[in-house]
């Protein structure tokens, strides 16, 4: 369980929100604590899982520290996200692939070594440095049953990490508020999928620094909507494998390649963005460990995204089969760091977002 | 030797009324220098603590819900603000605050659209995104891209008036060094002294040890002081101030919103003694909160307790801190230093003499006492349902009204009977011209705005002249 003290300064200061409301037309967050009047673990945890880091209100704050009241809710809400991610995590026992870079570094080299050897052992180390590029030369490189075998149960533990999270989560806060309807699930997915909280009243977000700018709004489209268009690629070549029986590469021109030369293009551009703001980033307004696991989470989607256009732009040379073992060691890394990481964020940002739909659905 | 600064412009202060000053005068072409009192963080006065803004519009807009006429202001204005309004100067504010909003969105101010809950539209009043804070930023940041210098934790003082009425320079010491600053004219926007609990002293004596300072720490008046000493004629009554009740755990400076307690009109209101001494229920309480400030400065040792029951606790905002609770009047009574068989027989008293009525606190209802002096006239129920909470209450003062007298291009005037040539005034330290008594929410920074602007303008067209 995490730190009571935390929940105490944090209902403190959300107390102090309470009695102001001056910040109430940047984001769902101080309508959510409007409605209440005091503040259980539950509800602070909700309340955080709505805010999107934005810091309008930090910067709007006349309470903000130097301020003796010291009300700092972007750093103070972000410590509680970490509490609440490491509370609804399941497994428990994979929290330590949460953290860092160092893990999803490790894994990556770990899982590159095991594959070199393991393809080596197999196929001859002739299957690593000379070219193929007849229909399913990756897989005269790693036998698809046993890529698809590993990534569809990791795919399913994924998945069903993510929805014992969320259950977890959801009932948590369920204690005092609205239950879900669907005009709520496509409110906060509408509020999900255009970010509109990270647009403040419509000027953006003071970050990374004091001054309006919406390029983090943007930034934040480019990798999600980037995942998305990767998504659907690989989605797509499971389908021309499979039931239209094209094994993979594909040309060019295949819709396969354009989608997610698009999407990974998207992530690169978003995921590189988005960790130079990081790196000038208030510090004052952040919490050390979460944005740790931001750059761990940009970092798992840089390597998997350059590595898969690396393999694109060679994969007619003999650097080929290596590459290939490089971006399968980066997204195994991926799949084994991303959902107990920040990637984990989505689940209860929407979660959160669904309830406070509801709850605003209740009231009116 | 000191070292010398030199400029068109002085701006002496950092609120809105200041930057409302400096932006303007820079926009016609004035180097502008403003020295603000306080470090960066906690500067523009008590206009870090603001919300609102009163305003005439002729129209229901996005951010109003109706139209706010001249005739309907100055009504507004005349009711609260008694007897000697200087109505020329009234109307030039009210006329001018059409263009406010307008102009300060220009300047990077966000108005914050309708919100379902609890902020519904105001009829009278524009709200900025945010607030008071993220006001100030947008300006500083507009003054900075503009040029305008600023001087943080610069104190000014040695301000001097010729006896021709002009600006004869004034010293601003920062980090222990002295700047001899020269300008070719000076707006002086540095708040009142509601801060300067010694200066209050005069008046107050020892009470002021029990007042809480709602605003800045910084708005304590050396500059009035030393405007009124070089023969600027005083404005309004020294003795008077802005005050409402506060929680009496409040901080002595700067608990600015959060510290007001809504809990009044829904209980009773005792004195250390345990005796209540004014009607809680008298009219609805946006439009009485500012009478208890002074109410409770007047009370024994500047102190008294707000009594409700449970049954009272949703009908009020939750303030910052938590209310004292106990299951019995007796014991909330001890709770919170009280005599409990005083306010046991406060309470027995007024419990037997309300006349039961259909409690409504979004109208005038009819729950009122009977045979009890003072009375309740509204919102009067019995106090019978545990738990019982308590807040204690002291005066909160928001501002001072004495200032200095100008006219109607904001430049002062002097006690020999001329118009001071290039010293402008703007904000609370002028605001007395036209707010003697009372309050209108949100039309401080309806001064500050009007009056800045005019002061800038005026001071950079006599420096460019």
């Amino acid at each position: 369980m995490p730190s009571l003290d935390l929940f105490e300064d944090t209902a403190r200061q959300l107390t102090v929100c309470n009695a102001c409301r001056y910040c109430e037309g940047y984001c769902a967050v101080f309508p959510a604590i409007e409605s209440r009047r005091t503040f259980e673990p539950s509800d602070i945890q909700y309340i955080a899982n709505l805010c999107h880091d934005c810091r309008d209100c930090l910067y709007a704050c006349q309470y903000a520290p130097p301020h003796e009241f010291a009300i700092n809710i972007p750093s103070t809400l972000a410590q509680v996200r970490e509490a609440t991610y490491e509370q609804h995590r399941w497994p428990q026992q994979l929290g330590p692939l949460a953290g860092g870079v160092r893990p999803l570094l490790l894994l990556s080299a770990g899982a590159l070594m095991l594959g070199m050897a393991a393809v080596a052992a197999l196929e001859g180390v002739h299957a690593l440095v000379s070219a193929h590029t007849a229909p399913g030369a990756f897989y005269s490189v790693i036998p698809a049953a046993l890529m698809e075998l590993l990534f569809i149960a990791l795919g399913l533990l994924w998945i069903a990490a993510w929805g014992r999270s969320a259950t977890s989560f959801w009932r948590s806060t369920a204690a005092r508020s609205a239950r879900a309807s669907l005009p709520a699930v496509l409110r906060a997915a509408g509020d999900a999928l255009t970010l509109t909280y990270l647009g403040g009243g419509g000027q953006g977000c003071t970050y990374p620094e004091e001054s309006f700018s919406k390029t983090r709004r943007w930034l934040h489209h480019l990798v999600f909507y980037g995942f998305l268009l990767d998504l659907a690629s690989t989605s797509l070549a499971a389908v021309y494998d499979h039931l239209l029986n094209l094994p993979a590469p594909y040309p060019l021109w295949s819709p396969v390649v354009v989608l997610g030369t698009i999407g990974g293009i998207g992530i690169v551009i978003g995921a590189t963005g988005l960790l130079v703001q990081k790196a000038r980033s208030d510090r004052s307004a952040a919490h050390l460990t979460m944005l740790r696991m931001d750059v761990a989470f940009l970092a798992a989607l840089l390597l998997v995204a350059t590595s898969g256009i690396l393999l694109l732009g060679l994969r007619g040379t003999a650097a080929m089969g290596a590459l290939l073992v490089l971006h399968l060691s980066t997204v195994l890394a991926f799949f084994l760091t991303a959902p107990y990481g920040k990637f984990v964020h989505l689940v209860y940002r929407y979660t959160a977002l669904v309830r406070f739909a509801a709850e605003q659905r209740n009231q009116s | 030797m000191p070292e010398r600064l030199s400029c068109d412009v002085l701006v002496v202060g950092g609120g809105h009324a200041a930057l409302c000053a400096a932006l303007s005068a820079s926009a016609r072409g004035a180097d502008v220098l403003i020295a603000e009192r306080a470090p960066a963080f906690f500067r523009g006065g008590n206009s870090r603590h603001t919300r609102d803004v009163r305003c005439l519009h002729d129209a229901a807009s996005p951010y109003t819900s109706g139209a706010y006429g001249e005739e309907e202001f100055l009504g507004d204005l005349a009711r609260v603000s008694g007897q000697g309004i200087n109505e020329r100067l009234a109307r030039l504010t009210i006329a001018a605050s059409a263009q406010l909003p307008g102009w300060m969105a220009a300047h990077g101010v966000i108005w914050q659209k309708p919100l379902r809950g609890t902020l519904h539209l105001s009829q009278t009043n524009v709200f900025m995104l945010g607030g008071g804070r993220a006001m100030l930023n947008a300006y500083y940041a507009g003054a900075q891209a503009a040029g305008v210098r600023t001087l943080y934790e610069a104190n000014v003082h040695d301000f001097s008036i010729t006896p021709e009425g002009r600006f004869g320079g004034a010293t601003v010491t920062v980090a222990g060094v002295d700047h001899r600053v020269e300008a070719k004219a000076a707006v002086v926007s540095s708040g009142g002294f509601e801060a300067n609990l010694r200066w209050l002293g005069q008046y107050w004596g020892d009470a002021v040890e029990r007042f809480v300072v709602r605003g800045s720490p910084y708005n304590t008046g050396e500059l009035l002081a030393e405007l009124l000493e070089q023969g600027a004629r005083p404005i309004g009554d020294p003795r008077q101030f802005h005050a409402v009740a506060v929680d009496g755990r409040a901080p002595t400076f700067d608990g600015g919103i959060v510290t007001r307690l809504d809990s009044v009109p829904f209980g009773i209101v005792v004195n250390t003694d345990g005796e209540r001494f004014y009607d809680e229920g008298e009219d609805f309480w946006p439009k009485r909160y500012a009478i208890w400030g002074g109410l409770i400065a007047r009370q024994k040792g500047q102190t008294a307790y707000s009594i409700i029951d449970s049954k009272a606790l949703v009908h009020f905002l939750p303030s910052v801190f938590p209310p004292i609770q106990a299951p019995s009047v007796q014991e909330l009574a001890q709770r919170l230093g009280v005599d409990p068989a005083a306010v046991a027989s406060t309470v027995a008293r007024f419990n037997a003499s309300v006349r039961k009525g259909a409690f409504d606190p979004a109208a005038l209802d009819d729950c009122c006492t009977a045979g009890l002096a003072p009375p309740k006239s509204h919102w009067a129920r019995p106090i019978d349902t545990p738990p019982y909470y308590g807040y204690p209450l002291r005066p909160g003062i928001t501002f001072t009204y004495m200032g200095v007298e100008v006219d109607q291009s904001a430049r002062v005037q002097l006690a020999s009977g001329r118009s001071a040539e290039n010293i402008f005034a703007a904000g609370e330290i002028m605001s007395g011209n036209i707010l003697k008594e009372g309050y209108l929410a949100g039309f401080g920074l309806t001064i500050g705005g009007v009056f800045g602007r005019i002061a800038g303008e005026g001071a950079a067209d006599y420096a460019l002249a």
